[in-house]
């Protein structure tokens, strides 16, 4: 087994959400599930000087996101129906329509925010990498989409010799728990201290 | 997400689960079942058929058209006659004479728009009042003949400078945009009165010529990879795509190295993703920091005196034109010689919120780092003064001697050009007189006592005010222009403008204003060539997708039609379809600009061409490298830094002869920001095409409509994120929904614009749409719209 995973360049992202939408648009997915998500985060102040100047120390940054198709994915430990399944051939983690029962369970599990509940289906669902364009030789629509270019995949350790092996950034839950087949480059506001 | 998650914290979801947009089609339109497949394409869209977005029978490559400023190479999955998918250029990134070409969120939405359900489906005409929004489905038949008869009726009673074909940008950037048909069949049967300029860089394209002669101030953005110090004035590349392979030299300009400064009262998209450092700044008031910037460079002497004696006019009192005197100049202006105020960085931290160290570090960097590139948005040029902030910027240019220089950029307007096509439509308009495309209203209520002081040109005096208005693919009618509530009280009255035609794909809140509407068809539905704006060496193929559907049709066969009726046909097409006119052009573009562009067959093929040059555009270099053989095209024939032909205009106050530092009203200094104490800004936000795409539900869950506030404003007015607040001012009111953010600097609330008028029964806004708050004040020099001027005041709904 080749375990694949994604690279995200988070240093160049923009936030602008193409990933997310031409996600929607491949998955049909609509308004309120997103299964690959682009969060936000800003922190910082002002400071209003007696002459008037304005000084801050504002940063922001975004981060996109999808399922991380982890080692130990807590969707599938905890799915009651054995519908979560982990595919040998690559390690994508998939959500087989037919058998999930809505019991979102996966959905609380996961640190990530990655299995996505449809109220009208009553099912759950999320990123399956797209394995059915993967067959066909083309590549997820996520990382075809960034117009950027930071969006990549391919075999972990790969990404890993090429980018390191950063997958933590600040605000994001440890590693450890399900260990994430992610590659991050941090945003300069990101970096975990 | 789990509630107790330990990434709760960066992953507060921010996304609204809105479940439906109420406010989508909220203009009542009757919704029609039927039409061609309508049933089949919203089946197609139901989770069910997920599958089908990985089976297709062909991928079509084709480009949207609207007023963006890149153009995007959009591929088409198609299954049985129904785009079941978009996809995006493929070109890898890395070569930078073939940056990719790939789509932003809003390219990735299209599908929803070409099968959106709310989509104008056949002709209408008004019933009701006008504006009132009742309309009733009439045949092709009826409104070619009510168009037809109308343009010739309002033409024979007063004449043909009532007939006005108004600014519209929805499908403006291909071969054949609905405004340039409509123009020439009035042009045909009489004339039409022209417009002058644009909204988006309205002041900037008459200001920055009077500094260089040219809007054609920038160079190729592959340039950029060789600057080492950016500052970007007002300029958000990320969000509204200034041109698609931009961001791209950006990022290697980046790489390589160079320090990227931005200068913005928005920490945007812009600055998280390339600046290393973001400088607020209060709106109106750029040029106070550009003065101090220049009593910087000036008094720490970094200024290059041998550029400035050699190329320019008007910096020290040896450089003078004749006649003028010593300490009318532009050092003496910094120094304060003759007013008593020098410009130091003290004065303008007062004034524009940036620090007097801050802009001091800036000056010496931008003076000693070289070459050093000060780009400037169009933001800031939008305002009272606009003009000042655009011929500003170009002054620092020639202060630090990076005018003409690789790596350098010559600010103002900059725009760059140097691949184009062959336009095989053409329109020649009888009637000369024109007025600046910001003031029609005023040329609907007082044409006839317009001057050449409101910009009128090409006559004296106007003959007739504007009785027939067609507005083709746009929404400047009623959502774009400045100050909605005057504006449609103007189009209501029917005996004032007596006929209004408006082709759109929805009913806006401009087409809402239309007695006859035309529902037109997307870039999906028809041939065309994607032509970015200037910036860019490329062009995009445009193949028809799939037929159109309803009974939706495109302007250029809708108006042969009513050409026909006016007995003009063959003038009017000149014996061509749009896909003759298609090939016409790329033949053309071959034989005549190109030998290189390819044939149809292989443009459609790839879908995309690149121009291919050596090296990079840079602007002004002929110039710089011999300046007696190639003068500069202003009146001295060099670098007007001080211009006579504006001191010759005798409006010292409003329109100096050197750009300096204008205190605005309703900017920071104006006492009524006692009553209003906010100023309001907007931009172009990454989920629309000005308006375009604002019913889309997809883009309002990516970026949703809400005005941006700091926590200091908000917590002084008990607002908390999420809030519906109202905003107000004497010109209007509107409601929106608060994001409570760092990202914008105190006292500037920020609301993007193109939201669509949405107002209730007492007339207030619903939706957050932007230009019920903003003034019809036009901008002394180029009369030009002044839209991110206004003082407001925020109170909890």
């Amino acid at each position: 087994m080749e375990q694949i995973g994604f690279y995200i360049n988070q240093s160049i992202c923009q936030g602008c959400k193409a990933c997310s939408v031409a996600c929607k648009d491949k998955n049909n997915t609509k308004v309120g599930i997103n299964f690959r998500r682009v969060y936000t985060k800003e922190e910082g102040a002002y400071i209003q000087e007696p002459n008037g100047g304005i000084v801050h120390n504002v940063t922001s940054y975004y981060f996109s996101i999808a399922c991380n198709h982890c080692e130990q994915p807590a969707c599938l430990k905890n799915c009651p129906t054995g519908a979560v399944v982990k595919r040998d051939e690559d390690g994508v983690v998939t959500i087989d329509q037919e058998i999930c029962a809505g019991a979102q369970l996966c959905v609380s599990a996961c640190p990530y925010g990655g299995p996505q509940y449809n109220k009208e289906t009553f099912k759950s669902n999320k990123c399956n990498f797209c394995i059915d364009l993967q067959e066909k030789g083309e590549d997820p629509v996520c990382v075809a989409t960034c117009p950027l270019g930071a969006i990549e995949f391919g075999p972990i350790e790969e990404l890993r010799k090429k980018y390191g092996k950063i997958r933590q950034i600040k605000g994001m839950p440890s590693p450890s728990i399900t260990k994430p087949n992610i590659v991050i480059t941090p945003h300069r506001d990101a970096k975990l201290v | 997400m789990s509630k107790d998650s330990p990434v709760k914290n960066l992953l507060a979801n921010k996304m609204q689960r809105r479940t439906f947009l109420k406010w989508s089609g909220a203009f009542g339109v009757p919704v029609i079942a039927g039409g061609v497949g309508t049933k089949l394409l919203i089946d197609q869209q139901t989770e069910e058929k997920v599958a089908s977005a990985s089976d297709w029978d062909k991928v079509v490559s084709t480009c949207s058209i609207n007023n963006c400023g890149g153009r995007c190479v959009i591929k088409a999955y198609v299954k049985d006659g129904v785009v079941v998918r978009v996809a995006t250029d493929t070109q890898e990134s890395g070569d930078p004479s073939i940056p990719p070409l790939r789509a932003c969120v809003r390219g990735r939405n299209y599908r929803n728009l070409l099968y959106h359900p709310d989509r104008l489906k056949y002709p209408m005409k008004r019933v009701g009042k006008r504006g009132e929004g009742k309309f009733e489905r009439i045949s092709w038949k009826e409104a070619i003949e009510t168009i037809a008869s109308e343009i010739k009726r309002i033409g024979d009673t007063y004449g043909p400078e009532s007939r006005y074909v108004n600014y519209a940008s929805g499908q403006s950037w291909g071969l054949h945009s609905g405004r340039n048909s409509a123009r020439k069949v009035l042009a045909l049967t009489g004339g039409y009165l022209n417009y002058r300029n644009d909204y988006s860089s309205g002041a900037g394209n008459v200001a920055t010529p009077y500094t260089y002669g040219t809007n054609n101030s920038g160079s190729s953005f592959d340039s950029l990879l060789h600057s080492k110090y950016i500052i970007l004035w007002g300029q958000n590349p990320s969000e509204m795509i200034f041109s698609t392979p931009y961001r791209e030299y950006l990022m290697g300009a980046k790489k390589n190295g160079a320090k990227i400064i931005l200068i913005d009262p928005r920490y945007t998209d812009t600055a998280i993703a390339f600046a290393d450092e973001w400088i607020p700044i209060k709106p109106t008031t750029d040029n106070a920091m550009m003065d101090a910037m220049g009593y910087v460079i000036v008094t720490e002497k970094l200024h290059d005196q041998a550029f400035l004696d050699k190329y320019c006019v008007g910096f020290d009192g040896d450089h003078m034109p004749e006649g003028i005197s010593k300490e009318e100049s532009l050092k003496s202006y910094l120094l304060g010689e003759k007013d008593g105020v020098p410009k130091t960085p003290e004065w303008a931290e007062k004034i524009c919120g940036v620090p007097s160290e801050k802009i001091r570090e800036v000056a010496r960097n931008y003076a000693t780092i070289k070459p050093a590139a000060l780009i400037q948005g169009w933001a800031a040029q939008r305002q009272a003064y606009g003009e000042q902030f655009m011929r500003g910027g170009a002054q620092l240019a020639c202060l630090t001697g990076n005018v003409g220089k690789l790596g350098g950029w010559a600010a103002g307007t900059g725009y760059w050009s140097r691949a184009d096509i062959a336009y095989p439509f053409k329109v020649e308009n009888p009637v000369k007189a024109s007025i600046p495309c910001f003031l029609w209203t005023k040329a609907i209520e007082q044409g006839t006592e317009m001057t050449a002081a409101d910009g009128l040109q090409g006559t004296d005096k106007l003959t007739t005010n504007i009785k027939l208005i067609f507005n083709m693919a746009g929404n400047m009618l009623v959502n774009q222009h400045a100050d909605i509530n005057k504006t449609t009280s103007l189009l209501e009255d029917e005996s004032k403008v007596e006929f209004i035609c408006v082709s759109d794909l929805f009913m806006t809140p401009s087409a809402r204003y239309a007695d006859i509407v035309l529902p037109g068809t997307t870039f999906f539905e028809r041939y065309d060539i994607g032509v970015p704006w200037c910036f860019g060496d490329y062009v995009v193929f445009g193949d028809k997708t799939i037929e159109p559907l309803y009974e939706c049709r495109n302007e250029y066969d809708v108006f042969t039609e009513v050409a026909d009726k006016l007995g003009v046909k063959e003038q009017f097409t000149e014996g061509m379809t749009i896909l003759d006119l298609v090939k016409e052009s790329i033949k053309r573009t071959r034989e005549e600009l190109d030998p290189n562009f390819p044939t149809f067959e292989e443009f459609r093929e790839k879908g995309v061409h690149h121009f291919k040059f050596d090296e990079p555009l840079v602007g002004f270099k002929a110039q710089i490298d011999d300046i007696e053989n190639n003068p500069f095209e202003t009146p001295s024939g060099k670098i007007e830094l001080f211009s006579k032909t504006l001191w010759d205009m005798k409006q010292h106050e409003e329109i100096p002869a050197l750009a300096k530092y204008i205190s605005s009203w309703e900017g920071p200094e104006d006492p009524l920001i006692e009553k209003y104490p906010l100023q309001l800004i907007s931009w172009h936000y990454k989920r629309r095409c000005h308006s375009t795409y604002d019913n889309m539900p997809w883009l309002e869950e990516a970026a949703k409509q809400e005005m941006w506030l700091n926590p200091k404003d908000a917590e002084k007015r008990g607002i908390k994120d999420g809030d519906k607040v109202q905003v107000f001012n004497d010109r209007g009111i509107l409601m929106i929904d608060v994001k409570v953010t760092t990202r914008i600097t105190p006292g500037v609330a920020g609301i993007p614009q193109g939201a669509w008028y949405t107002p209730d029964k007492a007339g207030t806004d619903q939706r957050g749409s932007v230009n019920v708050l903003t003034s019809q004040r036009p901008t002394p020099l180029a009369k030009s719209n002044p839209q991110l001027t206004n003082l407001v005041e925020v109170k909890k709904a």
